[in-house]
């Protein structure tokens, strides 16, 4: 494929060299077992699954796979250890959390390389976003241990006993952190489920788990893929359901808890607008959109994976954007260098591609990026589409890839229209220099998290999920409380 | 039998309320309500399905102008409501002893009914600011959550509480802008309808409100499943009905909101999380600089 003129070509004339993030430091075992009752233990049935490192296929680990009578003593462990932990004095309660904050903290650099290495993103992102996220949130939660009597007016906050925990293969501390720090802060106890393709870095979480000295049962790590997953969500000695994932696996979680008094919150799949106006910073803007749609190989809920331009520049916006994608270094998620790692798996790899042919039979038209990309380990190129229309499939289902989905508008109202035109309503991006403008926007868009001149930012302070078909409930902040607790008159 | 100078009374014809309008049941239907004695109080509208395809897109056409109304306007809204209400009293007195309940039972729950839309008017402009938050981000941005309605709820009125369990159950539903279908009770209709025409002259706008009045058993699935209803409110604590709500709310993720535990004569059935309860949570960033 020819190179087209490149207005960025930061490598003229000059070339990275490849930093990569040394792996000596880091310490992963050849097989690990089931986290349960405070004890790493071997899974009842004896099997075990591979999980490996995406950007080389290379294997890392063996990981127990937890059948439904595995889940049952995780559940069991972990309704022994309620008691206990729902009466503790709360300021100690939090006192152990902030210790899990503190021992990430000080293991950050062990968790970024582990988390890149088996879940294919930039290390730039897992030490710069994930780890320290990950610490914060727990941070941020501890603290509310002893003060959940000024969270809800009027009310009286009480512990639900047992949350079973399933949660996604993009962001596998972050999400094990959304999850965790919450349910242990108001009193709960855990079982929890990592992804299949990205159960390492639970797993040293455990290990920190273990060195915080919680008493043994309060939080339990058991590994697998949908089949435990759905044994966690339908155990009957589980309280609170808290799943992230698809819309797909949301609705038949929501469907299999009918007719239960479980308590749950879904964080589903989004099809987010970035929507530019012409009165935006244009260079700003064109980093938010890259941001948006390329943070994490696109492996995001809430990323800005339709891109809405104003008429009047979106020609401009377009070639700035093919520019900008030209200049970004997709390859070995270790080395600091990289923006765009590897794909997660073979199977999203596959899902992803299949969308790339779905875009262009519905005559979409494709732009990719011209970079090379590593024989081994799965990879996609950054990729935009034009021409597409709002009824196309890539406009209207979530991806989970670095592929954009680019419309134009002339109006408010119809960039209004086609942001809130899908099932969705996770997140929205908006830019424009003009502040009653904003408003007007981040006001109409229907869905939970708005960025205005940013986009993709996140903070154990700020709540975050859907509306519509992206899910209920919230996570983060004080309305992320909610979740985990009764409340009472 | 009558002295041939008495008058005769006119009786009321209960139609159903959608789009500010009082249609009868596109199908034709009814279902006869009897008093104790089996006397036929009323010709019922029994509604279809159509009828609530109908009220959906009626709601959704004025939820977005409902939303956008101040939250004062809201408030006095709800307010006019009382207002109407209160000058009807006698009206739904004696509706509610024309049903079976007791005279004195049937004054308090007006009363009762009356002072519930003043308690959630005075919420209007209130909520926002108990629920609401600014967070302290660690980045150099401005971060704050508000509430903002959920939009269409369809809300399945307790069935053994003609009055006051219907408007305690719509009133923090459209105090918090979404707007509604209401499947009134079965047993106690008669109030709904009349609670219509004192919506009707209130300046709630048309569509926020819409009141149906059918079987519970024909119409409970497709308020449930209805692709573009975004929350289901049920009263009733039947397990199998339950089941069949949340099963079905499941097909577009709706939000099921199970309030089965309420006395609704009690004080405890208001407050202010029955608003909360239809809203989503937004929060907004905005880069702090130059």
């Amino acid at each position: 494929m020819a190179r087209p003129e490149n207005k960025l070509a930061f490598d003229d004339g000059w070339q990275y060299a490849p930093a990569p993030e040394s792996t000596d430091h880091i310490r992963i075992d050849k097989k690990y077992g089931l986290f349960i009752g405070g004890d790493f233990v071997a899974p009842d049935k004896g099997k075990y699954f591979d999980t490996i490192n995406p950007a080389t296929e290379q294997h890392l680990s063996r990981i127990a796979l937890a059948s439904e009578g595995d889940v049952d003593k995780a559940v069991k462990a972990a309704r022994k250890a309620y008691r206990a932990w729902s009466r503790l004095k709360p300021a100690n309660r939090g006192k152990y959390i902030y210790r899990i904050a503190r021992i990430i903290q000080e293991r950050a650099r062990e968790f970024a390389a582990i988390e890149s290495l088996d879940g294919g993103k930039p290390i730039r992102e897992s030490r710069d976003v994930d780890i320290p996220l990950s610490a914060a949130h727990f941070f941020y939660y501890a603290g509310w241990a002893d003060k959940l009597e000024y969270a809800f007016p009027g009310r009286r906050a009480k512990s639900l006993g047992v949350a079973g925990q399933v949660i996604p293969w993009n962001f596998p501390l972050l999400m094990a952190a959304w999850k965790i720090a919450p349910a242990l802060a108001c009193g709960n106890t855990v079982v929890l489920k990592p992804a299949e393709t990205t159960p390492l870095t639970a797993l040293k979480l455990a290990e920190v788990i273990a060195d915080a000295g919680l008493p043994p049962g309060v939080v339990n790590i058991v590994t697998g893929a949908g089949e435990t997953g759905a044994a966690v969500v339908t155990h009957p000695g589980v309280d609170k359901v808290a799943f992230t994932g698809s819309t797909e696996i949301g609705r038949v979680i929501q469907k299999a808890l009918a007719g239960t008094d479980k308590k749950y919150t879904l964080e589903l799949g989004g099809k987010a607008a970035n929507i530019i106006f012409a009165d935006a910073a244009i260079d700003q803007a064109v980093e938010g959109i890259v941001n948006g749609i390329f943070f994490n190989q696109g492996h995001v809920c809430c990323a800005g994976s339709r891109l809405l331009v104003q008429e009047s520049v979106a020609e401009e916006v377009v070639q700035k954007l093919r520019d900008r994608m030209e200049t970004l270094i997709v390859g070995d998620p270790l080395d600091k260098n990289t923006d765009i790692g590897a794909i997660n798996s073979a199977q999203q790899l596959e899902k992803i591609e299949a969308y790339l042919a779905i875009g262009q039979e519905e005559g979409a038209r494709m732009h990719q990026s011209s970079c090379a990309v590593p024989d081994k380990g799965y990879w996609c190129r950054p990729t935009i589409f034009t021409d597409v229309s709002q009824s196309n499939r890539v406009v209207q289902e979530e991806i989970f890839g670095p592929v954009l989905a680019i419309q134009t508008f002339r109006t408010f109202s119809e960039a209004m229209t086609k942001a809130n035109n899908t099932p969705y309503g996770l997140s929205g991006g908006v830019w424009t220099d003009k502040g009653a403008k904003i408003f007007k926007m981040t006001r109409g868009i229907r869905a939970g998290v708005i960025w205005a001149n940013t986009f993709n930012k996140f903070d154990p302070t700020s709540p975050f999920g859907g509306y519509k078909e992206s899910g209920m409930g919230r996570e983060g902040g004080l309305h992320g409380l909610d979740a985990y607790l009764k409340l009472e008159a | 039998m009558a002295t041939p100078a008495a008058r005769v009374p006119v009786a009321k014809t209960y139609k159903i309320y959608i789009d500010g309008k009082f249609p009868r049941s596109e199908s034709g239907r009814y279902f006869p309500l009897a008093d104790r004695k089996g006397m036929v109080i009323a010709n019922i509208c029994r509604g279809s399905r159509k009828d609530f395809r109908n009220s959906v897109v009626a709601a959704r056409k004025a939820q977005p102008g409902w939303a956008g109304a101040s939250a004062y306007l809201r408030g006095q809204i709800l307010y006019r409501i009382a207002e109407m209400l209160e000058g009807r009293s006698e009206q739904f007195v004696a509706e509610l002893t024309l049903q079976g309940v007791a005279r004195r039972a049937a004054q308090k729950e007006v009363e009762q009914a009356i002072d519930r839309l003043i308690y959630y008017a005075g919420w209007a402009d209130k909520y926002q600011q108990v629920f609401s938050s600014v967070n302290p981000v660690s980045s150099s941005h401005f971060n704050f959550s508000v509430l903002e309605p959920t939009g269409v709820v369809s809300i399945l009125a307790p069935n053994d509480s003609g009055l006051i369990g219907l408007i305690s159950n719509i009133a923090p539903t459209i105090v918090g802008g979404n707007t509604t279908v209401v499947l009134a009770s079965e047993k106690l209709p008669l109030c709904a309808i009349s609670f219509a025409e004192v919506l009707h002259a209130s300046d709630v706008p048309a569509g926020v409100v819409n009141i149906l009045t059918g079987y519970r058993d024909e119409l409970t699935g497709q308020f449930a499943s209805h692709m573009d209803v975004n929350a289901i409110v049920y009263c009733d604590g039947d397990k199998t009905v339950a089941r069949a709500v949340q099963e079905a709310a499941a097909e577009n993720i709706k939000r099921v909101i199970n309030r089965a535990q309420f006395k609704w004569s009690e004080a405890a059935a208001q407050n202010p999380y029955l608003i909360h309860d239809v809203q989503e949570i937004k929060t907004t960033w905005h880069p702090i600089g130059t």
